[in-house]
């Protein structure tokens, strides 16, 4: 992968095969995580007649779908406000289903334009934000699963079990770096 | 099916006069992770409300150096939709009446 570069409209990368199937794979990943999450989804007919959909009104168990689907108000964790809890309840409902459908779909969005077995990818610039925004996603839940920190170092103790992983990390963070800065400029 | 109910709720200001709580402002937050970029950061604030480099900077510096960083304000509404799309773009926001 070279870094990213912006001609005209459109973004321009390259990935080789290892990149891609390591990019499709985690998008993949955590595209199968947010389905799973919307079939939680309370099914009713009244909601297939009047289109207005809820979504579960508590946050989800798993760490990784919680940072990606975060409560509307921060709550105290050792004695939350029953008011904020509540309301944080309601607004998850009410708002989770639109969430999940755009995670799902900047995700489709990367599936869709990276080649399975690498080379060339060229984005317009709405399909670039889409992937910058799925990119994220997937760090995030890296993040999450690797325990990452502000003063993370480039490499952990090789006994440490998440040290192959971080790699994958950092290059991640340079992908969404660049991607960044071509979208910008 | 029922769509959440606001809860009308009143309160007594210091001056002795109720203030309905649906006039008062909401913000909303940004909170520091060690995840997101700063750069990325920027974008999403610069792309989401339209502000200028400067102040989109300004304001991820913020969250970067003081944990948190009241990001927009308004009418409960607006405030819960910039939450929403700050939740699409993956960053870590909440709303709250402004105190």
């Amino acid at each position: 992968m070279k870094k990213w570069t912006r001609t005209g409209d459109q973004v321009l990368g390259r990935f080789d095969r290892q990149e891609a199937a390591v990019v499709r794979g985690l998008v993949s990943q955590i595209q199968d995580m947010l389905l799973a999450r919307a079939e939680e989804a309370p099914q009713d007919e009244l909601a297939e007649l009047t289109g207005i959909r809820t979504g579960p009104s508590t946050p989800p168990d798993d760490p990784i779908l919680g940072r990606l689907l975060p409560d509307f108000h921060r709550l105290d964790p050792d004695s939350p406000d029953p008011a904020e809890v509540d309301s944080a309840n309601a607004l998850r409902s009410l708002h989770e289903p639109e969430l999940l459908d755009l995670k799902t779909g900047v995700a489709a969005v990367v599936l869709q334009t990276c080649p399975p077995d690498g080379g060339e990818v060229r984005l317009a610039l709405e399909q670039a934000e889409a992937w910058l925004s799925a990119l994220n996603d997937v760090r995030l839940a890296l993040g999450t699963a690797l325990d990452v920190q502000e003063d993370m170092p480039d490499e952990l103790p090789p006994d440490d079990p998440r040290s192959p992983h971080l790699g994958v990390y950092h290059w991640l963070t340079w992908v969404q770096e660049t991607l960044v800065e071509a979208v910008l400029d | 099916m029922t769509t959440p109910v606001e809860h009308e709720r009143t309160q007594v200001d210091p001056a002795g006069e109720e203030v309905r709580t649906e006039d008062r402002p909401w913000q909303t937050l940004v909170w520091n992770d060690p995840v997101n970029l700063m750069s990325y950061v920027t974008y999403v604030f610069q792309k989401l409300f339209g502000y200028s480099r400067d102040h989109a900077t300004k304001l991820m510096l913020d969250v970067h150096h003081k944990g948190r960083a009241i990001v927009s304000s308004g009418t409960k509404d607006k405030v819960e939709a910039d939450v929403a799309k700050l939740h699409a773009a993956g960053l870590w926001a909440t709303m709250q009446r402004s105190s």
